[in-house]
């Protein structure tokens, strides 16, 4: 409990603002937050915007989809694909990319941070 | 046991990687590495000028050391060997005693003694430290040189025209190029074509005196010959790093190198040496593949297994300046009881040798230039005395039916075949792997690491796990991807009968999983193909490769391009005066393309559908350069203005673009129509082309221009413009159903059995009785044309998409960042 307390849901949008299996960009002050509705798997994830691979705020508009039962996100530019849960890099050698918890109620979408985040 | 490696290169990294990778008990090693930073990729070196960073070239992170229990001090080179203690010491003072010493200390470059090396401007090319001085000189230079017409010099030559030191010569002081690798007759080609990119070659030069005060400023020559230059780079051959061991006593070669025997072993039984330091039977080994053979044998040897060095294969294949080199086994071969074999075509650029042994049973080395891909195969016959066909000579003539003799040709290798040098991984090592599972060749990569290195190997990888499977009685296909076990043509078969409209119903009914970015966009595409519905539609815009759900070209730093059609390339002023308002208006770049049409750069997603909609309004559509998809037809002015010309081009030309824009294929098509043979639209070069004759028109095929230029065929000729339409209606329509995935006409075509003649019967001559059905299908999809932009500015969902922040829609992506050149915006560089 000690530790949820500097954590934070911060309100990104509606579920009907997110195309289903697709993703969005969240402004959440200075940061870019992507925010995915993997509609096939009924599930949501989010991670951080900006690839790893050379910088691009990119991987929100990127493409979904699953490797084995990981699910995954390819980055538009070159398409390296990171792990929607870990954030790890599926292929190859590019760092791992922060990733979020998701909420939704009420059609509401929230996004676990850090408190002084948001 | 305590092991000290000397030297953190690519062989010293190779050691501790096979090393760590047989899990030993007990073992501490430590590494003292003189560069600055971990070891990596020097094979790559080069690519550092086509943006790779130090750190893309990494062998491993320092973090992969430390996880792994190593000491890695990097910028201490060992300065102090003392066998009778056993210690070494460092540069910044750090004293170790070990138990077991490696030398991976490679070499430096050979420097000759030629008064003025020492200038400002010259310069060796063997770690990034030496890259990163090149690069920061070379804004500077206008004449470069190299001294050295080997592998290594070519390579710098190479790297200067990357530099933009377009003027360079390199210097070789024997007689012609590579004298090593390759025979007179392949030099004398290599040359031509050298020279024919701009390079200037002097063979039989030797340099007596670099001039200049501190900075280089020219080279005098034996022949008191001279040369203004303000920028050279000596790469006249290595100098294997031996100076402490010799130093400490240890026996070296009389011009360098450490002497080691087959186990690895220096005169000291407690010092093993591997890598380009080592010299083993007389001979440095200047390759990776020989020095990560010699770390595994240096690991047996520690770990007291049995396995010996006995020489290695100096077989090469390099790709210089984009022609491929080769040279295998024997390649000079020629005594009388060798049959040579020679191939030589001067227009193409092509030279092949094959050295066949007096009996015509055995290959024993050759020299390719200008086209290498049998390399791997060729090679692998030679290294393994595999028994040759009745005509040798088809090893190197009969090439062009490509795969089904490469893939004969695996079957006959023996399982000890050495299939990829670089990681030593053996047709027996993936055969087996792909009997346990292991079904592709993703999976072959990672658990043997076969195809990792310099990847020359793959296509051959690929064979083998293809023929392995089939031998098992596994049907290959060629499919998807792991979501779909279907083809593309099969799929799209599947999608038309079950009359499939979105990629989730698609997914739903013939694949499994949840889809990824092979088959979404393949499959969106085949959507489109067939029904022709604005692709945005039906949850099809996430399946969409970002540029088509954002109807745009995504651009570096994350902004998009916009082009509107200008069909055959005619635009009004008025239309010019829109496009010039628009761009000032969202500060955008603009460049005329090669397709006789207005880029737009730099756009903010946000921006686009406004952009569009005063695009739309003066009357412009979607150019659709984001799709696969029709782009431009060019045209020649025509009949209209041109004195020459036969008939109308420019209107045909927009007849045959309007026609056919919007309609989604396996990949782009472009168009041309000149108004007579003079061909000024390069129509020739285009996946259709048409050229105006007395009678009517003649109609080419298959083009293509890009990297691999490739003339178009003709498939009819003086036909009407009803006719050509008809014929190109079917064609379309036919490459559409039957191509492979981004397999553009040409390569198409190549693939198909029986080549143009074929496709003509098919298209001319109806031989498939398909000629009807394939018209109407077109003919529909030419029906249900809509603009895209049209449709999406006008739909308030689809527009809405068009945002960057979903919670603060107006805003743009602050990141965005532009630099200023010649008066135009231009994206940031990749940093
Ligand atoms: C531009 C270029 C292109 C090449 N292309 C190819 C190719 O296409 N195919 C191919 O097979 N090979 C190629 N090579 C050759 C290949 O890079 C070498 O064979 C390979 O790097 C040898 O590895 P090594 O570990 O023995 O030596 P190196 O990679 O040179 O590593 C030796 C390391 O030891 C360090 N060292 C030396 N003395 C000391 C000391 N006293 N203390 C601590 N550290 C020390 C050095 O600074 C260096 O970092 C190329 C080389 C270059 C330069
Ligand atoms: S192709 Fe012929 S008609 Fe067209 S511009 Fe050239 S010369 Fe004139
Ligand atoms: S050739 Fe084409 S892909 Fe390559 S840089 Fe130029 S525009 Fe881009
Ligand atoms: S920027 Fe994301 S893959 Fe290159």
């Amino acid at each position: 409990m000690v530790e949820t307390m500097n954590k934070t849901w911060f309100l990104a949008c509606q579920v009907q603002d997110v195309p289903e299996n697709g993703g969005v960009c969240v402004k959440v002050k200075d940061q870019q937050i992507a925010l995915f509705h993997f509609a096939r798997r009924g599930e949501w994830y989010a991670t951080q915007n900006e690839c790893p691979h050379r910088q691009q705020m990119a991987l929100s508009r990127g493409m979904i989809g699953s490797q084995g039962e990981e699910p995954k996100v390819a980055c538009p530019f070159h398409k390296k694909t990171f792990s929607l849960k870990t954030g790890a890099c599926l292929s190859g050698d590019v760092e791992a990319i922060k990733t979020y918890s998701v909420m939704v109620k009420d059609e509401s979408v929230y996004i676990f941070l850090d408190s002084d985040e948001v | 046991m305590k092991i000290i490696i000397i030297g953190n290169g690519m062989v010293g990294y190779k050691f501790c990687e096979k090393l760590m990778a047989k899990n030993p008990q007990g073992i501490e090693l430590i590494v003292f590495g003189e560069e600055i930073r971990p070891a990596y990729d020097r094979v790559h070196l080069s690519e550092f000028f086509s943006g790779k960073s130090a750190q893309d070239l990494e062998m491993a992170p320092a973090t992969w050391y430390e996880e792994h229990g190593i000491k890695l001090y990097t910028g201490d080179p060992i300065m102090h060997l003392d066998c009778e203690n056993k210690t070494v010491s460092s540069h910044a003072g750090i004293t170790e005693s070990y138990d077991y010493l490696v030398f991976a200390t490679g070499s430096s470059a050979f420097v000759p003694p030629i008064p003025g090396v020492e200038k400002d401007g010259v310069f060796i090319y063997r770690t990034i430290e030496d890259l990163e001085m090149m690069r920061d000189w070379a804004p500077k230079a206008k004449k470069g040189a190299v001294i050295g017409g080997g592998l290594l010099g070519l390579e710098a030559a190479k790297a200067m025209i990357d530099l933009g030191v377009t003027d360079t010569h390199v210097i070789e002081f024997a007689p012609r190029l590579m004298p090593r690798q390759i025979d007179e007759a392949g030099s004398t080609l290599l040359q031509a074509k050298l020279e024919s990119i701009g390079l200037h070659i002097l063979t039989s030069t030797n340099t007596l005196e670099i001039t200049g005060s501190d900075k280089i400023s020219g080279m005098r020559f034996q022949n008191d010959q001279v040369l203004d230059v303000d920028m050279l780079v000596i790469s006249a051959g290595i100098k294997p790093r031996d100076e402490l061991a010799k130093n400490a006593g240890l026996a070296t070669g009389p011009r360098g190198g450490i002497l080691v025997d087959s186990h690895m072993l220096t005169s000291d039984p407690h010092i093993l040496a591997i890598g380009e330091c080592a010299l083993y039977e007389g001979m440095i080994y200047g390759l990776v593949a020989p020095g990560y053979e010699m770390a595994e044998v240096a690991i047996a040897t520690l770990l007291g297994a049995d396995k010996q060095f006995t020489g290695f294969d100096m077989s090469t294949k390099l790709k210089l300046i984009g022609i491929d080199v080769a040279s295998f086994g024997d390649p000079f071969a020629s005594d009388g009881e060798v049959r040579s074999i020679v191939l030589e075509d001067r227009n193409k650029g092509i030279y092949k040798r094959v050295n066949i042994s007096a009996d015509g049973k055995t290959l024993l080395g050759g020299i390719l230039i200008g086209d290498a891909e049998q390399y791997n195969m060729l090679l692998q016959t030679c290294k393994n005395q595999v028994i040759l066909p009745p005509n040798p000579e088809d090893i190197i003539l009969g090439s062009r039916g490509g795969e089904s003799e490469g893939g004969a040709g695996v079957l006959s290798l023996p399982d000890d075949a050495m299939i990829c040098s670089c990681e030593a991984v053996s047709k027996g090592d993936i055969c087996s792997h792909v009997l346990h599972g292991a079904e592709n060749i993703e999976a072959i990569k990672k658990c043997t690491k076969a195809g990792t290195g310099c990847g020359g190997c793959v296509p051959m990888v690929k064979d083998i796990v293809n023929h392995t499977l089939k031998s098992q009685g596994i049907y290959v296909r060629n499919v998807i991807c792991e979501h779909f076990d279907y083809s593309r043509q099969e799929l799209l078969d599947l999608v038309h009968l079950h009359n499939l409209r979105s990629y989730d119903e698609v997914l739903s009914a013939h694949g499994h999983g949840d889809g990824c970015e092979v088959c979404k966009p393949l499959v969106a595409s085949l959507i489109a193909s067939l029904w022709n519905e604005m692709i945005l539609d039906k949850g099809n815009d996430t399946a969409q490769d970002s540029n088509d759900r954002f109807l745009a070209n995504i651009q570096k730093g994350g902004t998009y391009s916009v082009v509107p059609r200008i069909p055959g390339g005619e635009i009004t002023p008025d239309k010019l005066i829109v496009i010039g308002e628009v761009a000032k208006e969202y500060n955008l770049y603009t460049k005329i393309t090669g397709g006789q049409r207005i880029d737009l750069f730099g756009a903010h997603l946000t921006d686009l559908p406004a952009i569009w909609e005063k695009l739309i309004e003066a009357g412009f559509e979607s150019g659709h350069a984001y799709g696969k998809a029709l782009r431009t037809v060019k045209s020649c002015v025509g009949s209209t203005w041109c004195r020459f010309g036969l008939h109308d081009s420019v209107s045909f030309a927009i007849q045959i673009e309007e026609r056919y824009r919007g309609i989604r294929a396996p990949h782009k098509i472009k168009g041309g129509v000149s108004g007579c043979i003079r061909e000024c639209a390069e129509a020739q070069s285009k996946d259709f082309g048409i050229i105006a004759t007395e009678k009517g028109w003649n109609l080419h095929v298959c083009g293509n221009g890009g990297s691999k230029p490739q003339h178009a065929l003709l498939l009819a000729s003086d036909i009407d413009s009803e006719t050509c339409i008809r014929y190109i209606d079917r064609f379309l329509m036919f490459y559409i159903k039957t191509a492979d995935p981004l397999t553009r006409t040409a390569t198409w075509l190549n693939k198909l059995e029986g080549g143009i003649d074929y496709l003509r019967n098919v298209v001319v001559n109806d031989s498939l009785g398909l000629a009807e059905e394939l018209e109407s299908e077109m003919q529909k999809l030419v029906d249900n044309y809509v603009c895209e932009w049209k449709a999406a500015v006008e739909n308030p969902e689809f527009r809405k998409r068009f945002s960057h922040f979903v919670n603060a829609p107006e805003e743009k992506d602050p990141t965005v960042d532009f630099e200023v050149l010649r008066d135009q915006k231009k994206a940031k560089a990749w940093s």
